[in-house]
């Protein structure tokens, strides 16, 4: 488990996870997030379904893949939140959601 | 075509690259710096402009110092992407690099293309595998993501905390954690017996450097705090859906303690994955037992214009990288023609000297906290590759059976084809290999690296296109 440090007063932003609400702080990442909501297996895998969390926090190890705003496999550290992000665990392999609108 | 081109894109705004872009803004060339932070700093001053921790003394002077570094690179003028992923580069016909990047929320991830005349590459570096049983369990996490949690919101682990392994970053974090009046009920230093030892023949540099003192300062204080069990042979995390249990292995006993988070580090090793996908060429470094790009003495690579600064060119600490950054962008304005040789080597003098001193103590800090054999070629059930579920037995017998090399390893076993693309099993795989082999490390080589370096989705790679997104380069910077 994760607990937050007392003096550091920092705006609470409204997110979900699975669906449940949780106060999360301004400039947390999803990873942050979900660890401080007391989360410390954030997927199962596709080969084993072997739980998972987030392990290297800085964007290389992909183990903190969650499904963010309905959009899957995520870097759950690599994405801050905002007021409203829905944040999902994810299990195993997760069908492929319509594709996000890219410009270039 | 009327598309702009940047002098100088710099991937990365740790510390080599937020020096590297200050002194080529500085220098009149239009620079461009692309980061997957969303504030600058990289690792080490990670979340310095927006950290919630505000007692100082938490994270330390070290930490604080960054302040400088970071002012400079916002007064200094170069164009800022945070929050924005490199995945793609490719030289052009007319000699620049075309670049894509990836960035925004997730639902609405924008892909774009820019273009630049030289690079610096200043990527830093990712924790160095750190293969035991149970490595992959929820709670067993990296000493820099603890860092990373703590730094940039405040997060301390709670409950029984084991750290375990040994290096810099391992103590700085338990002390860091520490002033938090954070708990940590054990360290398990994973040195082998006799290494001190073997150490000290680097020790006459080491005792001029500022690792010594700064070094022993945190040491003891976070002996004076908590038991620290020294010389740890083996190790391994064992519970249902999570880290509940460490077990150790000292003088060939294993030793048994209840833990609700284990925090891994052996140090760092070079982030190197854009470079090789370049096709620069990579060399084993033996002393640090780790792959990197071979630069010469301005971090330039065996592709011209294309230069890699700071750790991701070998772990040298925090000051060398800042003086890295410093001579590559000298060495890449000098190349573009915006400064000549006289005024490039004058100005190299200050940052070579820095160079010097943080590589001062380097050699006893390599030789004395180069993780056990054991802990760098594990067998049996250990996983080697996290994301493809490859065990270290798996490996061994796809060497036997003809895989010799970390490609052919690729295609046998699926080890290091998942989405880290082999960054947290590359090293791990070539040192199995080399064992099975009976050679170097050298001699296997490290896996090939392709674009591009980061999952895209089908969209996202759509968008790479020839020619950079101009149009879209001018609305955000109408210079």
């Amino acid at each position: 488990m994760y607990a937050r440090l007392p003096d550091t007063p920092r705006d609470v932003v409204a997110v979900t996870i699975d669906g449940e609400p949780f106060d999360a702080r301004a400039g947390d990442t999803v990873a942050a997030a979900l660890l401080a909501s007391g989360r410390l297996a954030t997927r199962t895998t596709p080969i084993s379904g072997a739980p998972r969390g987030p392990f290297c926090m800085m964007g290389v190890c992909f183990d903190c893949l969650v499904t963010v705003d309905d959009v899957p496999n995520q870097q759950a550290c690599l994405v801050t939140v905002v007021p409203g992000t829905r944040i999902r665990t994810q299990h195993g392999n997760v069908a492929l959601a319509p594709s996000p609108g890219v410009e270039g | 075509m009327s598309a702009r081109i940047h002098d100088v894109a710099v991937i990365g705004v740790g510390p080599a690259g937020l020096a590297a872009a200050t002194v080529t803004a500085s220098l009149g060339l239009s620079t461009i710096a692309f980061d997957e932070s969303p504030s600058p700093g990289g690792a080490i001053y990670r979340a310095l402009t927006t950290t919630p921790v505000r007692r100082p003394e938490v994270l330390g002077p070290d930490y604080w110092r960054g302040g400088n570094l970071v002012r400079a690179f916002q007064a200094a003028g170069a164009e800022y992407l945070p929050a924005t992923s490199v995945w793609a580069v490719a030289r052009r016909d007319d000699g620049a690099f075309d670049v894509g990047v990836t960035g925004g929320r997730p639902a609405a991830r924008v892909a774009e293309t820019f273009a630049a005349r030289a690079l610096v590459i200043a990527t830093g570096t990712l924790e160095r595998p750190f293969p035991v049983p149970g490595w992959t369990l929820p709670g067993v996490v990296t000493a820099g993501g603890v860092q990373a949690l703590l730094k940039s919101a405040a997060l301390v682990p709670e409950g029984r905390v084991v750290f375990a392994g040994a290096g810099p970053l391992l103590w700085q974090v338990a002390w860091q954690c520490l002033n938090a009046r954070a708990r940590i009920d054990l360290v398990l230093e994973t040195i082998p017996r006799g290494r001190l030892a073997e150490a000290m023949r680097h020790a006459p540099g080491f005792m001029f450097s500022g690792y010594l003192a700064r070094g022993l300062e945190l040491v003891r204080a976070v002996r004076r705090r908590t038991r620290v069990v020294e010389h740890v042979e083996a190790l391994e995390a064992q519970g249902e859906g999570r880290v509940e249990r460490v077990r150790y292995a000292l003088d060939g006993t294993w030793h048994e303690v209840a833990a609700d988070a284990l925090v891994l580090s052996h140090g760092v090793v070079p982030n190197l994955h854009l470079a090789a996908a370049l096709g620069c060429e990579i060399a084993w470094n033996p002393t640090q037992a780790s792959f990197e790009p071979v630069v010469d003495a301005w971090g330039g690579t065996t592709i011209g214009n294309v230069f890699v600064a700071g750790d991701g060119a070998g772990v040298a600490g925090v000051e060398a990288a800042i003086a890295r950054g410093r001579l590559a962008a000298l060495a890449a304005a000098n190349a573009l023609g915006r400064i000549d040789a006289a005024r490039r080597d004058a100005d190299a003098e200050s940052p070579r000297r820095a160079v010097t001193h943080g590589l001062r103590g380097r050699a006893f800090l390599d030789a004395l906290y180069r993780p056990a054999d054991a802990f760098r070629r594990p067998d049996g059930d250990t996983l080697a590759c996290r994301c493809e579920e490859v065990t270290a037995r798996e490996v061994r017998a796809a060497v036997r059976a003809g895989a010799t090399d970390a490609d052919a390893l690729k295609v046998a076993t699926r080890c290091g084809m998942g989405p880290c693309q082999g960054r947290f099993c590359a090293l791990t795989a070539c040192e199995i290999v080399a064992h099975e082999r009976g050679v170097s490390p050298a001699d296997v080589g490290h896996p090939r690296v392709r674009f591009p370096v980061r999952p895209v989705t089908l969209a996202e790679g759509a968008s790479w296109s020839a020619t950079p997104a101009a149009e879209r380069t001018e609305e955000r910077d109408p210079r």
